[in-house]
């Protein structure tokens, strides 16, 4: 008893319950591991995946951003529409990259010189750019020129679809990121005591900017991915992302009071989040409980992470 | 007869036995020291008494009544008062509410404010705190923290009282009023358990004591009388430490860190001072004296009015922490809860965050060099822990302070290093080795500030003395001329009015 209790809530008993939950899941319910599916679902959490690397750097460092399933929406668009302006999708690509890592830096400036809380700024940048969004294309979908563009998400590698490589690449990017480098150390002493890791040199102004700008670039990519597989910009596409991401985030142990936080974790609760919604489209069940049920999943992670911090202690 | 009597406590964390089989006994009205080595258990001895975390095995009796509490609130109710190494009060209330905090007067929830803040003022004169109800705790100085915890501890007329450390962060006039207040305690019968790293303490203090060694019984005196320093000394370390300062001649170079002008929103006075190559100067003053205050400016770790610092003949940033460390200053500060420690990280990551950039390539990390360093630093200042992957909050206090200090004893290209209070909750073996690693840095030509609220400390470390008062500097002493009445006269707020007429 006491030993199961070390395992699921030591440092790797996230891992630990997935691996379980996958091999019932994959035992119990038809056409689960098939290929097809397993792929299907991959593609299902793109979105939140790679909006969750960064996501984690920012809940890592104390602070909060809930602009960026706007940010997604609106750098979806701009590739959209400077793509078919410029002719170009390289240029359009460029111009979408750079205005989400604009919107980041501006959230990042915002927070770390004015010092005015995460929560609140991202809450307004997330209207304003939502609104943005909706202003560049009028409120209506806008349809892509060039049918190239549809390849960044149609196109296949060794069989597996280009979003399952970018998603996968940038988990390896910012693992590496978050455990082997100044910036990620940096990062997680912001978040385990911002005054102090102040005092012993560590530039926080200019580390929140970075990791918000960070966040802008990456919520680019992510948009920029969903507006190919749905093969147009949608001012209204990804509302909610920022609570799944964040969801995702606790579920796989980052601490919302920083300082905390592991890649393999992150990739594991948004695999959870991606299986739950998977499993349940495949039993038929109805989009109502799918929200209890993804609500219900958060609260479960929360209670674990308390056990786990308070057994720790 | 004894009164509180503990048996056969044990306790265990992850990877650590805190406690192994601890029995002890307390008269009524005694004063009882708990001694040990950082790391030793007292704290934890005391958290097990405070029911604050529950023992593995063993009791607790009160008055031959076996305690069987699972938590603080009954343990109160038992009437024992634990006052932690780490301050406890809530920062945002003031001092009347803390005090109150828990049992707040008044009927139906509605609170009778007048109440709540005059039965406080007249406790605290009562018991001799000079302090404002009516201050936010945030105003207060540690000092002054500490003391409102004491009166809310015998606010609540409790039958145990246990200090952690407790003057560790007073000075030598606070610690003084609170030694009377525990005289005033023990005449009442109260029981006072004491845990220090001061010989002088308790010996002036306490009745009988109790010396830990990595958490097991090294010795208990039921008569303090019969003891020599030496012997408990040997008893904690388990061996002889001789001159525990062992300050050696050393020549100084050229100034080095030349400071003039200095002030700031909480300083107002300017201040001036330089140190030279190898000289160690020490900064006396009582707590409240501003010195952490000049430390930080001339850090930049808060904002300058005016004045410049300049190592070296070259002027040093004035704003930022990191400016001041790529300029080859250091700063370790005071409070190391609030400034110095990165909760939830590990002691290896605590230790290399500054010195990192050094061995870091392309801010890519070099685990093995920081492992390395941290083993070397752990062993150094011997650090109690099973690992250096151990998360800093799980260390006790002191050997903490010790990590803190080993991240900027292990800073490279370093030119001026300023400890504040460096010493603080750290074990008589262990400060023996931290005075010899300063010396070595000014040997190899590093200026070195220390800042500390222990005179003997200050007189026994430094080559030249600076005495503070409230916020100016009011004497400069030559190795030669230190004489403890002539530096605390000029540390002392009042004598001082009369000297400056
Ligand atoms: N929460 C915890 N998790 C793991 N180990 C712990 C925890 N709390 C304390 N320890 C360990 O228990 C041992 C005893 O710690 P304790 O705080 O009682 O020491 P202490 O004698 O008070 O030392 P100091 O003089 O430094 O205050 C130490 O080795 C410490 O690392
Ligand atoms: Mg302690």
């Amino acid at each position: 008893m006491n030993s199961l209790k070390k395992i699921l809530l030591g440092d790797q008993g996230l891992v630990v319950i997935f691996a379980v939950a996958f091999a019932i899941v994959s035992l119990t319910v038809p056409n689960f591991l098939t290929e097809r599916n397993i792929l299907g679902l991959l593609q299902s959490v793109v979105t939140i995946g790679i909006v969750a690397c960064t996501m984690m750097f920012c809940l890592a460092s104390r602070d909060f951003d809930l602009s960026v399933g706007s940010t997604v929406a609106f750098t979806g668009m701009i590739a959209v529409i400077a793509s078919n302006m410029t002719g170009s999708i390289v240029l359009g690509l460029i111009i979408a990259l750079l205005s989400g890592t604009l919107v980041g830096a501006v959230n990042g400036f915002v927070i770390a010189c004015f010092r005015i809380n995460a929560l609140i700024t991202t809450l307004a940048t997330m209207q304003i750019v939502r609104g943005l969004a909706l202003i560049v294309s009028d409120g209506r979908a806008v349809g892509i020129n060039d049918p190239g563009f549809y390849q960044l998400a149609l196109s296949r590698f060794l069989g597996i679809p280009t979003p399952i490589w970018v998603m996968g690449a940038l988990f390896i990017v910012f693992g590496f990121l978050l455990n082997r480098t100044v910036f990620g150390k940096n990062t997680l002493a912001i978040g385990g005591n911002p005054e102090a890791a102040r005092l012993a040199g560590v530039n926080v102004v200019s580390m929140r900017i970075w990791i918000f700008a960070l966040q802008g670039l990456i919520c680019a990519v992510a948009g920029i991915m969903l507006a190919s597989r749905i093969t147009s910009g949608q001012p209204n596409a990804a509302t909610g992302l920022e609570l799944s991401v964040i969801s995702a985030c606790v579920l796989g142990g980052v601490s919302l009071a920083g300082g905390r936080a592991a890649m393999t974790g992150v990739i594991v609760g948004v695999m959870i989040m991606g299986i739950a919604e998977n499993v349940m489209n495949l039993l038929n069940i109805q989009a109502f409980y799918q929200y209890v049920v993804r609500g219900l999943i958060l609260l479960i992670a929360v209670l674990l992470d308390n056990l786990r911090s308070s057994a720790s202690r | 007869m004894s009164y509180l009597s503990v048996q056969n406590i044990s306790k265990s964390y992850p990877g650590v036995q805190a406690l192994s089989d601890i029995s002890f006994s307390v008269e009524k009205g005694a004063v009882h020291g708990l001694m040990g080595e950082n790391g030793a258990g007292k704290s934890t001895l005391i958290r097990v008494l405070s029911g604050d975390q529950s023992a593995d095995s063993g009791t607790i009796s009160i008055d031959g009544i076996e305690q069987n509490y699972g938590s603080v609130r009954d343990a109160f109710d038992a009437g024992v008062i634990v006052i932690h190494q780490e301050l406890q009060l809530v920062p945002e209330l003031t001092v009347a509410e803390n005090l109150w905090l828990g049992r707040f007067p008044g009927r139906g929830g509605v609170l009778d404010g007048r109440q709540l803040v005059e039965t406080v003022r007249s406790r605290l004169q009562e018991i001799g705190v000079d302090v404002d109800p009516n201050a936010k705790v945030t105003s207060l100085s540690i000092g002054a923290r500490q003391m409102v915890e004491i009166a809310k501890a015998v606010m609540m007329e409790a039958r145990v009282i246990a200090l952690d450390e407790p003057t560790s962060s007073l000075s030598s006039r606070e610690s003084e009023i609170l030694f009377k207040l525990i005289a005033r305690l023990k005449a009442k019968g109260t029981v006072i358990l004491y845990v220090s790293h001061r010989l002088e303490e308790i010996f002036h203090l306490c009745d009988s004591l109790t010396v830990l060694r990595d958490g097991r019984l090294a010795a208990h005196h039921p008569d303090i009388a019969n003891v020599t320093r030496d012997q408990i000394i040997a008893e904690m370390v388990g061996r002889e430490i001789g001159n525990i300062w062992g300050w050696r001649e050393r020549s100084f170079g050229p100034v080095r860190l030349e400071v003039s002008g200095i002030c700031g929103e909480k300083l107002p006075g300017p201040a001036e001072f330089s140190v030279r190559q190898g000289e160690i100067l020490g900064f006396f003053g009582l707590i409240g004296a501003g010195r952490s205050e000049l430390m930080r400016l001339v850090y930049g770790a808060d904002t300058r009015r005016g004045g410049t610092v300049s190592i070296d003949g070259i002027e040093v940033p004035a704003d930022n922490p990191r400016g001041a460390i790529n300029a080859g200053l250091v700063l370790c500060p005071e409070d190391r809860k609030h400034d110095g420690i990165i909760q939830g990280r590990s002691i290896e990551e605590n230790i290399a965050i500054s010195s990192r950039r050094h061995m870091s390539p392309f801010g890519i990390l070099q685990p093995g060099k920081e492992a390395a360093l941290a083993d070397r630093f752990i062993a150094r200042l011997k650090v109690r822990t099973p690992s250096r992957k151990q998360d800093i909050v799980n260390l006790s206090g002191g050997n903490q302070q010790k990590v803190i200090l080993g991240r900027w004893l292990s800073e490279q290209g370093v030119k001026v290093l300023i400890v504040d209070e460096p010493t603080r909750g750290i074990d008589v073996g262990a400060k023996s080795e931290i005075y010899d690693i300063l010396y070595e840095l000014a040997e190899g030509g590093m200026a070195i500030v220390v800042v500390s609220s222990e005179l003997p400390e200050v007189m026994g470390i430094s080559d030249r003395i600076f005495v503070m008062c409230e916020g100016r500097m009011t004497g400069e002493f030559a190795r030669e001329t230190f004489e403890e009445r002539n530096i605390l006269t000029l540390a002392l707020p009042d004598r001082n009015a009369a000297h400056t007429v």
